[in-house]
């Protein structure tokens, strides 16, 4: 999801001026998210029922970046209430402090959730990974696991990669035998940093990186890989959509959590829970999965779901078992040092 | 303004002469002034206002400053040479304890992690366990109690290191510099070193690419300078026509040309010149033949309307005069065009320097450009302090260019012997 920080940020500081000499004391709940098709789905099956239930609201959506909801909150013209943010937004605005404290016990309980969408600010909204992707119709012999992802002699071809630390030193970690619940303990020793790249380097001639998300499943329809990195999102869309025959696999797939917050001195405190109560029960989660293949927060979700469904999902408890949540703390430490370490291990 | 008109003939005998036509020049500047008052001020609000803006934050180091004044004061006399004593650790705590309440911790912490790797941990940790304020004299003994890095000097130094107002932190490490323990300023650390590589490369593709689009675009510059209008005219379409699609429809269709099924290869192959497709994109040529075909029209234009002001009679003179046609293009025709190379050079190198779309797409890990980790250090990790100093490096770069450029074409322009 690219980010256009700056411009967004200079755009809502304007739009937050602009609204604090308009802006009607008493507003409806506005509910901001991640627009395009997902945006579209939500619709669906959370924004117009929760309509119809009785509570008027909006729907608007952003493009992400810490910046703007620092803008909207500091600005004292709050004209959002309930955002759905990525995890390291989710960790830098709860460390800055702006957003409410997640009180639980007015939407189900902490129970009703998995927890690692347990959160101090905010309560998990979508689950999605990043998983080996392959076409079905060149490779006959399905691949296990990024070992095989490495095997250029058993599965020829070329690789697609996330251009940049984030993911790739996991994935080359993972593959390297770490298992997947010692993938960030190992990276962050010296020895687990070397033995990542010196995996890397074993494949680096036959790498192609992409940058967008878009990328992966062209990349793989063109031939130009036999096998990458990818959204399991956009695997399911390229099926679905363009009659692709793109497999998956789960082994060691890499997954994060988008989550709902609600913005610090929202005026709309008791629509939002309202809301966020809605949208966090398992029959309407369900129904989110029916229409776009995102794992969901609630326990109970997954069980009302068609077995078809399922297997295609984050979180059907299969595809959760070897897999690893990329860690926050972690590259919010180390992002821009590794980053340059990439950048000099590609160079040479 | 207006004195002028209202004071009538009879007041113009007194009025002398001179100071008439002073006060209708001085009326006549400020209404060319008024005309371009409205670009000044966008210019001013647009462009010098936002270049000044980041050249600031490139220098600028508040974030330790605003949120731990009281530590950032007591360090202020600090020697660096052990680790500080008592008061300095009361006034951390005391920090820490108001940061939290305040939800600013993370601020400084990010700040702090650019100094020492690790510091957003100890902090974050700090903040979480420190529950109360110590009590008076145990300030020392609970935060090292808390995480033993607090009894370590450069932990200490990191702190010092950000206290601000101003830094060079940003601004040196864009030039892979770093200052030690000690303050004096040393190599950065091998794995990290990259962003002389990264100019070196930006230079480097440039560079390339505006030699090929010199030797691309000088023949077919002079084809149309020389054509009969009406066929010129129809090739000046072509060169026009991608010059007006858009960049990013031009830099896909270079992946669809040139990828391992594209057309390239599959061409080769099915001449029987190849077996394994060649690897054309996602790398250093890719980049290369993309920018150039990119930047062919900012070449072109500016030498077709040099070569179009120069007089085929020179020419003529030059072969009744028993010159060689390589001597008379070398010697009459090459001189007459410098300018015109001039200007499509440097409009090829400077937008080439600054390309971000292009690389990003067709060229590999190796290949990505400054513009590429300015991009990155804005949106995605939000360290403009860095972002904005790789930005001053590089408008430094180009207008030192600017300048050897405007050295190197007046000092050798052909003014028929007389210097004006």
């Amino acid at each position: 999801m690219s980010k256009l920080k700056v411009a967004v940020g200079f755009l809502a500081t304007f739009t937050a001026g602009v609204a604090l000499a308009t802006a009607a004391q008493a507003r409806d709940l506005t509910v901001v998210s991640w627009g395009g098709a997902y945006q579209e789905a939500q619709k669906k099956v959370y924004f117009e029922p929760f309509k119809k239930a009785g509570t008027p609201m909006n729907d608007e959506s952003w493009d992400g970046g810490v910046g703007v909801l620092r803008a909207k909150v500091q600005g004292g013209a709050a004209t959002w209430d309930v955002v759905q943010v990525e995890s390291e937004e989710l960790a830098i605005g709860c460390e800055e402090g702006l957003f409410e404290t997640m009180e639980f016990n007015r939407i189900g309980g902490e129970q009703a959730y998995l927890p690692q969408t347990v959160d101090a600010c905010g309560v998990g909204a979508i689950v999605y990974d990043f998983v080996l992707g392959y076409d079905k119709d060149k490779i006959k012999d399905a691949p296990k696991s990024w070992a095989d992802f490495f095997d250029t002699t058993k599965f020829p071809g070329k690789r697609g990669l996330r251009q940049g630390a984030k993911t790739t030193l996991e994935i080359a970690l993972m593959a390297d035998g770490v298992a997947p619940k010692d993938v960030y303990k190992v990276l962050g020793t010296e020895e687990g940093l070397e033995r990542a790249f010196k995996k890397l380097d074993t494949i680096k001639n036959d790498i192609v990186w992409w940058k967008a998300g878009a990328q992966p499943p062209q990349l793989l329809a063109s031939g130009e890989v036999a096998m990458t990195s990818v959204y399991n999102g956009r695997i399911d869309a390229a099926n679905k959509a363009e009659k692709k025959n793109f497999g998956m696999v789960w082994n060691g797939a890499l997954y994060t959590i988008d989550s709902w917050v609600i913005l610090k001195g929202s005026p709309n405190k008791e629509a939002a829970y309202k809301f966020l109560d809605f949208v966090g029960k398992a029959e309407n989660q369900a129904k989110l999965s029916e229409n776009i293949a995102y794992g969901t927060s609630n326990k109970d979700a997954p069980s009302k779901l068609a077995p078809a469904v399922l297997t295609d999902l984050p979180t059907a408890p299969d595809n959760m078992k070897n897999a690893v949540e990329i860690s926050v703390p972690f590259w919010l430490e180390n992002l821009d040092r590794l980053t340059e370490r990439f950048n000099k291990w590609a160079a040479k | 303004m207006t004195a002028a008109f209202v004071a009538g003939a009879d007041a113009s005998s007194e009025v002398p002469l001179k100071r008439r036509l002073k006060r209708a020049e001085r009326t006549r500047r400020l209404k060319a002034l008024a005309l371009i008052l409205p670009l000044l001020l966008f210019l001013l609000f647009t462009f010098l206002g936002p270049i000044a803006g980041m050249l600031w934050r490139s220098v600028d180091d508040w974030e330790v400053r605003q949120v731990m004044p009281h530590t950032v004061a007591a360090l202020a006399d600090w020697d660096g040479k052990d680790v500080p004593g008592e008061p300095a650790f009361a006034a951390l705590a005391g920090d820490i304890r108001t940061a939290r309440d305040a939800g600013t911790v993370a601020i400084a912490s990010k700040r702090l992690n650019y100094a020492l790797n690790g510091f957003r941990t100890i902090m974050s940790g700090t903040a979480r366990n420190l529950k109360a304020l110590p009590e008076p004299g145990t300030a020392k003994d609970t935060l090292i109690g808390i995480n033993p890095a607090w009894g370590e000097r450069a932990t200490w130094a990191a702190i010092k290191s950000a206290s601000g107002p101003l830094t060079s932190f940003y601004l040196l490490g864009a030039l892979d510099l770093t200052r030690n323990v000690d303050g004096a300023i040393v190599a950065a650390p091998e794995e990290q070193a990259i962003y002389r590589d990264v100019f070196g490369r930006t230079f480097t593709i440039s560079l390339g690419v505006t030699v090929l689009c010199l030797i691309l675009g000088f023949p077919v510059a002079y084809m149309l300078a020389t054509l009969p209008t009406g066929q010129s005219n129809v090739l000046m379409i072509f060169v026009l026509l991608p010059f007006w699609t858009s960049l990013l429809v031009r830099t896909c269709a270079w992946i669809v040309v040139l990828q391992s099924e594209g057309i390239v290869n599959d061409s080769l192959r099915w001449i029987g010149l190849i077996d394994e497709p060649l690897r054309l994109i996602y790398n250093r040529f890719g980049v290369y033949v993309a920018m150039t075909h990119v930047l062919l029209p900012f070449m072109i234009l500016p030498l077709y309307s040099s070569m179009r002001s120069i007089s085929p009679a020179y020419m003529r003179a030059a072969a009744s005069l028993g010159a060689s046609p390589v001597t008379a293009f070398l010697r009459i025709y090459l001189p007459q065009t410098v300018p015109g190379i001039g200007a499509g050079s440097l409009l090829v190198f400077i937008l080439a320097i600054g390309y971000y779309i292009t690389p990003a797409l067709v060229g590999g890990a190796a290949d990505q450009m400054i513009s590429y980790f300015i991009a990155f250090y804005t949106t995605e990790t939000v360290n403009w302090g860095l972002a904005s100093a790789l930005g001053a490096v590089l408008l430094l770069a180009t207008l030192l260019l600017a300048v050897v450029y405007g050295k190197l074409v007046h000092g050798q322009q052909v003014t028929g012997g007389m210097k004006n």
